[in-house]
């Protein structure tokens, strides 16, 4: 098998880095959203739905805009991020993994939000008489129960982030080992005319990441369905 | 002292229960389903709250709307078992059975004696999805009994199960109250677990208490019959075994009022037992009886006769302290002409033992 070239490389290491931090960035965020919505009831409570879910309805392209309005280095959130931890989001690929993690956002949200409406609430009620508290209960009933959603919602995440093009091209652009993730460097390699081996090759190492996400996740999803036993299977 | 005095309303459903209950031995809260109970045992346990009232356990109050007191559910260190279980789905059993263990030297019953109580030894490492229905109750109720609690709460631990499966847990549950010091309170719509497992009950009509006291005491009274007599009527008397009769394999059961003999029990002289004595299953007759087979005949006074039109009368019996209830035709009643006041002779043609030993239904001796 021939050798990946460094600009493969670059951009195949970077896609896994963006979507390993977009994930880690969506699942305690998802995880928070998910019970407010699932749990709390108050007033307004359609808005933070409505606005959780509009990366899955608006253009990417929007929300790449939206992103570098705010978090740019004149955006309001952006300029005091700069500030305060000299943190630059706009054209790196920190700034890559936020506008992924912004995209996969909702559909983390959706599966976990499913896995804690189908979870038997009693369970929770039985803990409580066994002396447990708050804490407790959220950290040995609720959270393992609702592991398939996590689950799920950090394998939905992750896809959604390797896929990622129009939020994170209008929002840090395409800069070849800084930016340039696998959907981007293919695109960049479309708008040369010539040769098309360099595309070919990029969409098959694409599809092999892909694929090798699929089997981990089933792999995964199985390991817990088991754990939880045959009763409570993964709700995706 | 159980002492619970609370409303609350739910759609259609209004709840509306004051009631007091010894705290030591079993309370049963008994009626029919839609009646409340679980309700009531709900708001002891804090999972629901009323809007008015106040829960108190041995002096020490758990709910007070007007106090402002609502103890949270983890700190009312009460013991629940749920009619479905409830067991946690991604834990062994052990791990179900320690989750409420306290930490601190005091701990009874400990984990080994629970296990031995139960039966739970060869479980330990099991998943509650590949429990039987009556294993994950042997469960549930040790779950709650290894958290230590000052009661335990059991809301028809029974009623998902199939017959045979309540059978096998009846046990377990009467060698509990023989065994541990602790108090329960137990919701139940089966008359015969409430005679086999309760000191005390709590009757439960459409969100009220219809009457509190004794299991003899109530399931004596005619005008409870529409609520305590399933399908057929009868008196529950309290009786201490007192001998043995080896040469015919009986035994001599005592009681306020006089005794009774019945087939051999594997129990100590001494030992306290509770029979049912069915009113079908009781004769009256005016001069003592000569010439029969019947072993049990008690001499008792008539309290008090039943109204109605039908063919059949009851005809309420006291011997002693003991209420006995006896199911006549009109016609004989009439033609023996009994009236309250009147002494008369009982004849047992049969006597079911309901507990705590067994649930036999021994046949006319």
């Amino acid at each position: 098998m021939p050798s990946l070239t460094p600009v493969e490389i670059d951009a195949l290491l970077l896609s896994l880095r963006v979507g390993f931090w977009s994930v880690l960035i969506c699942l305690p965020l998802g995880l928070l959203t998910a019970i407010v919505l699932a749990r709390c009831s108050f007033p307004g409570k359609w808005l933070l739905d409505g606005i959780v879910h509009l990366p899955l309805v608006l253009p990417p392209v929007v929300i790449g805009y939206v992103l570098l309005v705010t978090l740019g280095r004149r955006g309001v959130l952006g300029g005091w991020l700069y500030e305060t931890f000299e943190i630059t989001l706009a054209f790196t690929w920190k700034g890559a993994a936020v506008a992924a993690a912004v995209m996969a956002l909702p559909l983390t949200v959706r599966a976990i939000r499913l896995s804690l409406e189908q979870m038997d609430r009693g369970l929770e009620a039985a803990a409580r008489t066994l002396g447990a508290g708050d804490l407790r209960v959220f950290l040995t009933i609720t959270l393992p129960l609702c592991l398939p959603g996590l689950l799920t919602g950090a394998i939905l995440a992750f896809a959604r982030s390797l896929g990622e093009f129009g939020a994170t091209i209008t929002f840090v652009s395409n800069i070849p080992g800084e930016t340039q993730t696998l959907p981007l460097a293919l695109f960049a390699e479309t708008q040369v005319p010539g040769d098309a081996t360099p595309a070919i090759r990029l969409t098959v190492i694409a599809v092999v990441v892909a694929l090798s996400a699929l089997v981990a996740s089933e792999f995964l999803a199985r390991r817990v369905a088991n754990r939880l036993g045959s009763g409570s299977a993964s709700p995706s | 002292m159980i002492s619970v005095d609370i409303s609350l309303r739910r759609g259609d459903f209004a709840l509306d229960a004051a009631f007091e209950t010894p705290s030591n031995g079993v309370t049963a809260i008994y009626g029919r389903s839609g009646s409340g109970k679980t309700t009531i045992i709900n708001a002891v346990a804090g999972l629901v709250r009323p809007e008015r009232g106040r829960i108190s356990i041995a002096g020490s109050v758990l709910f007070d709307r007007d106090a402002g007191i609502d103890l949270p559910i983890a700190k009312r260190r009460l013991g629940y078992v749920f009619q479905e279980g409830r067991l946690f789905p991604h834990m062994s059993v052990e791990r179900n059975l320690l989750y409420g263990r306290r930490s601190g030297a005091d701990q009874h019953p400990t984990l080994a004696e629970t296990v031995e109580l139960l039966g739970l030894s060869s479980l330990l490492t099991r998943r509650p999805s590949s429990l039987s229905g009556g294993e994950r109750q042997r469960v549930a109720i040790g779950r709650a009994l290894l958290a230590n609690p000052h009661i335990l709460l059991m809301d028809e631990p029974l009623a998902s199960l199939d017959s045979a499966r309540r059978a096998e847990i009846l046990p377990y549950l009467a060698s509990l109250r023989r065994a541990l010091d602790i108090s329960v309170v137990y919701v139940s719509h089966q008359m015969d677990e409430v005679i086999r497992l309760a000191d005390t009950m709590v009757l439960v009509e459409a969100g009220k208490v219809a009457a509190c006291g004794s299991v003899e005491a109530l399931t004596s009274r005619f005008d409870l019959a529409p609520l305590t007599a399933e399908r057929d009527a009868g008196a529950v008397l309290a009786c201490t075994v007192s001998e043995h009769d080896t040469r015919f394999g009986l035994t001599r059961l005592s009681f306020s009022g006089g005794s009774l003999w019945v087939g051999a029990l594997d129990l100590a002289v001494g030992d306290r037992v509770r029979v049912r004595i069915g009113a079908r299953d009781i004769a009256l007759a005016l001069t003592p009886p000569s010439g029969i087979s019947m072993l049990n005949v008690i001499e008792t006074t008539v309290t008090e006769i039943g109204a109605g039109q039908s063919s059949q009368v009851d005809v309420g019996l006291m011997a002693g302290d003991t209420a006995l209830w006896a199911r006549l035709t009109r016609r004989s009643v009439s033609e023996l002409a009994i009236t309250p006041g009147m002494k008369v002779h009982a004849l047992v043609k049969s006597v079911s033992i309901a507990g705590p030993a067994r649930g036999a239904r021994l046949e006319a001796i």
